[in-house]
This record gives C-alpha cells, sequence and structure tokens, in this order.
C-alpha cells in the first residue's frame, strides 16, 4: 500500500475568508459572554426554572460531538480498518477543536467565570461535574498525545496503543456526559441509565455527520477531492447505522417513561402538548434528524452523491441541535413533583411550565463556540500536517488489491 | 574599528541609562514609605486612621502582608464550622473600619474613601469581597457582638439594664 | 480544620484565644450579661411555644466558636395552622436576608415560599411554605463540582460562595426548587446574610441567627404574627420539643421516597 503522505493546506482564497469570518464570530462570541458576565445574566432568557439555556445546548453538542468525530481515527486505528486511516489525523484535530469550543462555551456561561481557577483546584468528588472536568482536559492531552504520535516517524508504533486509551477514554468520557443528566433523581425527564449511551450513540452520529461536512468543505476549499465515491457511500451507510441506533435509544427511553403511570405527564408534555418540544422532537429530530437523513444514506439513488451525502449530514446536525434541545429545556421546563398527585400553585413557578425565551447573547456565545471550534480547525490544517494527499489513490489501490 | 566605535557607544548608552535609573530611583529608596514626589506619579494611600483607642488584631505591618491570607483561613471556620467569634468575623473588621462619608454615614466600597479600596485602588489588586458582602455596617449596627439583632433589641436593653442593678 | 494549637496559631493575639471553650476576656463580660437576661427575656418577653423551649435547653451563645456537631437542626410545620393567605414567614424571611420581590418572578430570588396545594379529586386545599429541606442527603451538595454546596455538621445545607462558580448544576438537582441564582449586582447586602450576581443561594435556616443561639426569622415571625404553625429545634435531642412531636405525631417529609431525609417535617399534610 502507497505510503500516505500529508501536508499543510494549501492557501486558498476561501480558506482565508472562512477563517476571518470563523475569527470575527468568535470575537463576537467573547463580547456576549463579556455582557453576559458584566450585567448578570438578567440579560439572557435563563431564569430560576430554566438554569441551563441555549449556551448549553450548543456546549454539550460540541463536546458530545468531539467525542464521536474521534471515531474516524478509532476505526483505523483500534479496529484496524486501512481505509479511515488518512482520515485519522483530521479526525483528532476537530475534536480536540470541537471540545475546546465547547468547553469554552461552557465556561464562559458560568455566573462566576473569574472563578475558573478555583472550579480546577477545588474538587467535590461525588459530583459527576467534577470528574467530567478531568475527562474533558484528559482528552485535550491525549488526542494531542495521540496526534504527535501520528506526525513522528520514530513514535509511530505506538499509533495503535494510544488511540485504544483514547477510544476507551471518549467512552467514558462520554458517559460522564450523559449522566450529568441521568444521574438527577429530582427531574421526570432525566434520571435515566440510559442518557448514558443515548448521548454515546449520539456523539457517534454527531462525529461522523461533521466530519462528513467539513472534509466536503474543506474539499471544496482547498480543491481536493479526498472523499471518492466508495468512501463516500461507506460513510454514508456508516451515518446510517449512527443515526438509527441514536433514534433507537430515544424512542426506547421515551417508551420506558411512557409505561410509567408517574412520568406520563412528563412525556406527554415532551412529545405531545409542549409546544415548541414536540415540534423540535417529531420535526426536528425524527423526520428531519433522522428519518430523511437514514433514507437519503440507504437508499442507492443517493447515498453515492457527495451533494446528497452532505445534506443528510447537515440534517443530522439540524436534529441532533433540536433533540438537544428538547433533553436540557424541555427536561427543566416541566414543573418538579414535589406533591405528587396535586395540583399545586406558588409565587415561584411551582406546578408550572417553566419558560425559556433563547436571547441573543446566548445564541451568540453558543455560535462563538462552533466558531472557534472551526477556527482552531482551519488553523490546524494550515499549520501542520494533516490533510492527506493521494487519498484516492489509496483507496483505489487498495480496492484493486483486493 | 567601526565595530570597536558601535561597542564602546553602546556601553556608555547603557551605563546612562543605569545610572539615570539609579538617579531617578535612588531617592525614593533611600525614603521608603515616604511619598516621594519626584516619583511618585500616583499619590500614596491616604489610609483611613483608626479611632483612638481602638486596635486591630493584628499590628499594621503584619495585616499589611497578611491580611488575604488570614480572611481565607478565617472565611472557612465561619462557614463550615460556625466560629462566629469577633476576631473571625468579617463584620467585625468592616464594622471596625468602616468611614464616615460627607452625610455622616458610612461609605459603601463604591466611595474611593473607603477603607478596604484606599489601599487596594493604590495597588490595583481587585477584590471580590463586596460582590456578596456588605461593604459597611447596616445603620444602628454597633461593633461589638453582644448586641443581638433582630425585632426586640429595645427590649432587650431595658432588661439587661434592669438585670444588671 | 480549626486552630486548637495554641502556639503555632498565628490568627488571634496571644494571651486572646480562647482556652478550654472559654470566650476571650473581652467577650466574657457582655456573655455573662446575656446569658443572664436571655433564660428571663426569653420566657417572659417571647410567647412560651417557641425560642429557648424549642432548643432542648441549649444556653444561648452571644458568639461562638463552633457549631454542634451532634445537633441536627430541624423545622416542624404545622400545615393545619398555615394561614390562607398568611405570608409572614416570607416576609420575615426578606427583611432577614435582604432579598425581596422586584417584580420579575421568574428570575427573582425566593429562599421561601407559600405554596397552595389542592387535591383535584377531593377539592381540598391547603397552603404551607416550602424551604431548602436541609436533606441529610443533599443531592444538591452531592453534584456540587467545587464542593460549595455542602452540609454543615449540624445538618443545615449552605452555599459557600467563596467556592461557587455559578455553574447551576445544583439547581437542576434540588427536587424542592430550593434553589435561586443571582441574575444581577447587589448592592447593600445584609451583613450576616452575603448574596451576589452569579451565585447560587438558598434558604440559610438563618444560620447566623442559630449560631447566636436565636431561632430562623420565619418561625420567629410566624409565632409573633402568623399562625404559630412553625417550630425549630434539635431534632438529633430527644428532649428538645420538636424532637418530641416528631415522635408522637404523624409527620411526613416532601418527597420521602427520593430518601434524602429532609430535616423539614410537616403535620396535617
Amino acid at each position: 500500500m502507497a505510503r500516505i503522505i500529508y501536508r499543510e493546506a494549501r492557501s486558498r482564497t476561501f480558506l482565508w475568508v472562512f477563517m476571518a469570518l470563523m475569527a470575527a464570530l468568535v470575537v463576537t462570541g467573547l463580547s456576549s459572554a463579556w455582557y453576559m458576565e458584566h450585567h448578570g445574566h438578567i440579560v439572557t432568557g435563563m431564569n430560576n426554572g430554566i438554569v441551563w439555556g441555549l449556551p448549553h445546548v450548543f456546549a454539550i453538542f460540541l463536546i458530545v460531538a468531539a467525542s464521536g468525530i474521534l471515531n474516524m481515527a478509532s476505526l483505523a486505528s483500534v479496529f484496524g480498518k486501512t481505509t479511515y486511516k488518512p482520515k485519522a489525523r483530521l479526525s483528532g484535530l476537530m475534536s480536540i477543536a470541537l471540545l475546546v469550543g465547547g468547553l469554552s462555551v461552557l465556561v464562559l456561561d458560568l455566573g462566576r467565570p473569574d472563578r475558573l481557577t478555583v472550579a480546577m483546584t477545588s474538587y467535590n468528588f461525588k459530583s459527576i461535574f467534577a470528574w467530567n472536568i478531568f475527562l474533558y482536559t484528559g482528552f485535550i492531552v491525549i488526542v494531542g498525545a495521540y496526534l504527535i504520535v501520528q506526525m513522528t516517524r520514530s513514535w509511530m508504533k505506538w499509533t495503535g496503543a494510544v488511540g485504544t486509551f483514547a477510544f476507551v477514554w471518549r467512552l467514558i468520557l462520554t458517559t460522564g456526559t450523559g449522566s450529568i443528566f441521568g444521574w438527577l433523581v429530582a427531574r421526570e425527564a432525566f434520571n435515566a441509565a440510559m442518557l448514558a449511551p443515548l448521548f454515546i450513540a449520539m456523539s457517534l452520529s454527531l462525529g461522523l455527520a461533521i466530519f462528513i461536512t467539513t472534509r466536503l468543505l474543506l474539499d471544496y476549499g482547498c480543491g481536493d477531492r479526498s472523499l471518492g465515491t466508495e468512501l463516500i457511500e461507506r460513510l454514508a451507510k456508516l451515518l446510517g447505522i449512527f443515526i438509527a441506533t441514536t433514534l433507537y435509544f430515544q424512542l426506547l427511553m421515551h417508551l420506558t417513561n411512557l409505561y410509567s403511570a408517574a412520568r406520563g405527564g412528563v412525556e406527554r408534555f415532551l412529545l405531545v402538548e409542549g409546544g415548541i418540544y414536540p415540534l423540535l422532537f417529531w420535526g426536528g429530530f425524527v423526520i428531519l434528524g433522522s428519518l430523511i437523513p437514514m433514507a437519503l444514506v440507504f437508499l442507492p439513488a443517493f447515498n453515492r452523491n457527495r451533494m446528497m451525502v452532505g445534506l443528510a449530514s447537515v440534517l443530522v446536525i439540524a436534529g441532533g441541535l433540536a433533540s438537544i434541545y428538547v433533553i436540557v429545556i424541555g427536561g427543566q421546563a416541566f414543573p418538579l413533583n414535589i406533591f405528587p398527585g396535586m395540583e399545586v400553585s406558588s409565587s415561584f413557578g411551582d406546578g408550572q411550565i417553566q419558560h425559556y425565551i433563547p436571547s441573543l447573547p446566548e445564541l451568540l456565545l453558543g455560535i462563538g463556540g462552533w466558531a472557534l471550534a472551526a477556527l482552531i480547525t482551519l488553523v490546524g490544517v494550515k499549520i501542520l500536517p494533516i490533510l492527506p494527499v493521494e487519498d484516492n489513490v489509496t483507496l483505489n489501490a487498495a480496492a484493486a488489491a483486493g | 574599528m567601526k565595530q570597536r566605535i558601535r561597542q564602546v557607544l553602546a556601553t556608555a548608552l547603557l551605563a546612562v541609562a543605569l545610572g539615570a535609573m539609579a538617579g531617578i530611583s535612588w531617592p525614593g529608596m533611600a525614603s521608603a514609605g515616604e511619598a516621594s514626589i519626584q516619583v511618585a506619579a500616583v499619590p500614596a494611600p491616604a489610609i483611613p486612621e483608626a479611632k483612638p483607642g481602638t486596635e486591630c488584631v493584628r499590628d499594621p505591618e503584619f495585616m499589611r502582608r497578611n491580611h488575604m491570607d488570614m480572611l481565607k483561613h478565617k472565611r472557612d471556620l465561619t462557614v463550615h464550622e460556625g466560629n462566629r467569634l469577633p476576631e473571625f468575623s468579617l463584620n467585625e473588621c468592616i464594622a471596625c473600619h468602616a468611614v464616615k462619608g460627607d452625610d455622616g454615614k458610612n461609605v459603601t466600597v463604591a466611595d474611593s474613601r473607603h477603607f478596604c479600596r484606599s489601599c487596594h485602588d493604590y495597588a490595583a489588586v481587585k477584590v471580590d469581597c463586596f460582590q456578596c458582602h456588605a461593604s459597611r455596617p447596616e445603620a444602628g449596627d454597633t461593633a461589638l457582638q453582644s448586641s443581638p439583632h433582630g425585632m426586640n433589641v429595645l427590649a432587650l436593653s431595658e432588661f439587661l439594664k434592669g438585670v444588671q442593678e | 480544620m480549626s486552630c486548637t494549637d495554641k502556639e503555632t496559631c498565628t490568627c488571634t493575639p496571644a494571651g486572646s484565644l480562647p482556652v478550654d471553650g472559654e470566650a476571650s476576656p473581652g467577650i466574657e463580660a457582655g456573655r455573662r450579661a446575656f446569658i443572664k437576661a436571655g433564660g428571663a427575656f426569653a420566657t417572659i418577653a417571647l410567647t412560651p411555644t417557641v425560642t429557648l423551649m424549642s432548643f432542648g435547653g441549649g444556653k444561648a451563645n452571644a458568639a461562638q466558636e463552633s457549631l454542634d456537631p451532634k445537633a441536627r437542626w430541624g423545622l416542624l410545620i404545622d400545615v393545619a395552622k398555615c394561614g390562607t393567605g398568611c405570608s409572614e414567614c416570607v416576609s420575615a424571611c426578606q427583611k432577614e436576608n435582604g432579598w425581596q420581590d422586584t417584580g420579575h418572578p421568574e428570575t427573582d430570588a425566593q429562599w421561601i415560599r407559600k405554596v397552595t396545594v389542592k387535591n383535584p379529586k377531593s377539592g381540598a386545599v391547603a397552603e404551607l411554605p416550602v424551604m431548602c429541606q436541609h436533606c441529610d442527603e443533599p443531592p444538591c451538595a452531592d453534584v456540587c463540582p467545587t464542593g460549595a454546596s455542602f452540609k454543615r455538621a449540624d445538618g443545615i445545607v449552605l452555599v459557600d460562595k467563596h467556592l461557587c462558580i455559578g455553574c447551576r448544576y445544583c439547581m437542576m438537582a434540588c427536587p424542592y426548587k430550593a434553589r435561586s441564582f443571582i441574575h444581577e449586582t447587589l448592592i447593600d447586602q445584609k451583613p450576616y446574610a452575603p448574596r451576589g450576581k452569579g451565585t447560587v443561594e438558598s434558604c440559610t435556616m438563618c444560620v447566623h441567627r442559630v449560631d447566636r443561639g436565636e431561632i430562623p426569622a420565619c418561625v420567629e415571625s410566624c409565632n409573633l404574627t402568623g399562625g404559630g404553625a412553625m417550630m425549630f429545634g434539635n431534632l438529633n435531642d430527644p428532649q428538645s420539643e420538636i424532637a418530641k412531636r416528631v415522635a408522637e405525631l404523624t409527620s411526613t417529609q416532601l418527597r420521602p421516597d427520593l430518601g434524602v431525609d429532609p430535616g423539614v417535617h410537616y403535620t396535617y399534610l
């Protein structure tokens, strides 16, 4: 098999323009964060009922996707699928980029972001949140090591070991992220062990969707053609499997809740009566984000077409955002059940659906996180040898060899 | 030849620069602690004086160096262990160090005459204590620990007078 | 961590460190006078059912060196006596701790609130105050990443705002919606109730009063001007009024199925 050569991305106007745009969005994100911190969270749509809003939806999306996007590299290093080997470096870089983007949104939305040093030095190890801090920072270090090992000739033999370590770490990390919600006894929409595997499934589908979209964009921007027809079809079908798995876990979680009389109320709220939430769940996640993309990736009419597969990926991304919105915000909107079976009312919103209208600073902060991830990716491919050349040659040679 | 001239010039320049720096700062170093008019671009802090006859828990030199560590240590004792002794109480510090403003009321940290600000502004070290803590004693609050708060202060003081007689 | 070694402790000036539980000389005079007055004062000036009686006989300290780790402070609320439309407890808490209604109910802090509970089948209606339940196994303390949300040895659950980073995870975790986040800059806080923008807070059971040997403001006002529905005391002291009542009456806790063992009990719910 021909040895793969990696190089830095060629300078193209498209690349520079995109980088400038991302940098501008990062600056708006930072300004929003400053605005929110200076005036207090009164300027956002978050309140004492909905305490985690749009920034957290974006942050969780980015963090979950960060873990999943490393899958391309894991397929190569851990599972020996050499077809994906050329993708491994980009996958690793984007994993770090997405995680940094997500973490920055999370940290900047804190009530006291100036207390980050406190968060880094004072830990309560009963809290899954505290564990996540280690898991996230450790992940950045490990994937960084993984990239270095791949780029250094004398250390290449360690790729498999470090890759496996990263793979296991990533599973633990995503379990931890899902368990932030899964381990809350108070909320009826959460408190399910299923949230951890659901987040792992989501990470796989979102990660691959983002990878495909980015790779197609980079191809366009750099004038490459790294995703040949064979590979596109394979990736499309893989995406289809991940979408199906995510859909399965989501439906199973809701079905289980529906079966319990106690949780009938919250399920009716999320799936039928809650206004925006059923709309986002059924329209956004199920139809736009799962069924239509699955049709696109499984039907032979579409799954060899780069545009269609790209479209499917974008729809999966949108569906992923919608489903995280329903989970995080819908889960908080339903009132706590302090007096089971009773109708309650008070001056503090007991018994009432909590309202939330996302505000502009929150949206700009979330988008800023996305832009930061994109910026890191672009700068990374520009200064490091990440993108492979002769990708198609490698693939075709491997196919010809049998 | 040119090389040698350059070396000499560079050395001379360095010597002049060092000499100037020494010359400017020597008077300041010699009279450390006093406001040196030639060099002070910012006036030395006007620290409000203590009321006569009162004493802080430690002497000023110790406090200047260590008050931040004391605060950090003692706040944990109060919050986690319920230690409310006066020498551990931030309210006692604030009450004793209260500075009166033009209207006769104690100033808050928004006023630059506030005790903490008088030094902290000069040192340009931001404190975030007063994001949560009240920066002046409550009106009518006397500094010492035995005054109970709540609705029945008057009744209690009457009673105390009766008991002591 | 507490300073017990007089030789190495640098906090207090030499000679004024408390010796074996005694207070330093300056405090002694004040404390003696207060203790003398305290007992007589309480029984005469305040209604008999509350305050010192609820303590199980503990002495009133003006300023203590540490909490009592064997105590477990709790509340007992008689829902039958809680008056419709009465919100004395809420007003007293507001006055004591410095929070108020600014006309934005969704973002305003509420340490305690009156909840109206109606049985949809029978139509029966009750009102009761709900505040931080000071659980024995507080979910808020379990989830706090920095350890800011914690339970004191005497059972009072607090937020150590020096450590709070404002992540609001405890607000997600609390089953009783007890916690509030401060959404704006605050000024002129009460000296004994520090609260600030960007941190989370909840009912402290008036820990500053409890540490002085007093009772929470809500309980005091309920008994003075309200329906007399609230009682405070040491649940671990079998001789205390509250422990006796909890033992003899049928009282319940909110959401006992969660297993967090709240320190607030309700009778006639």
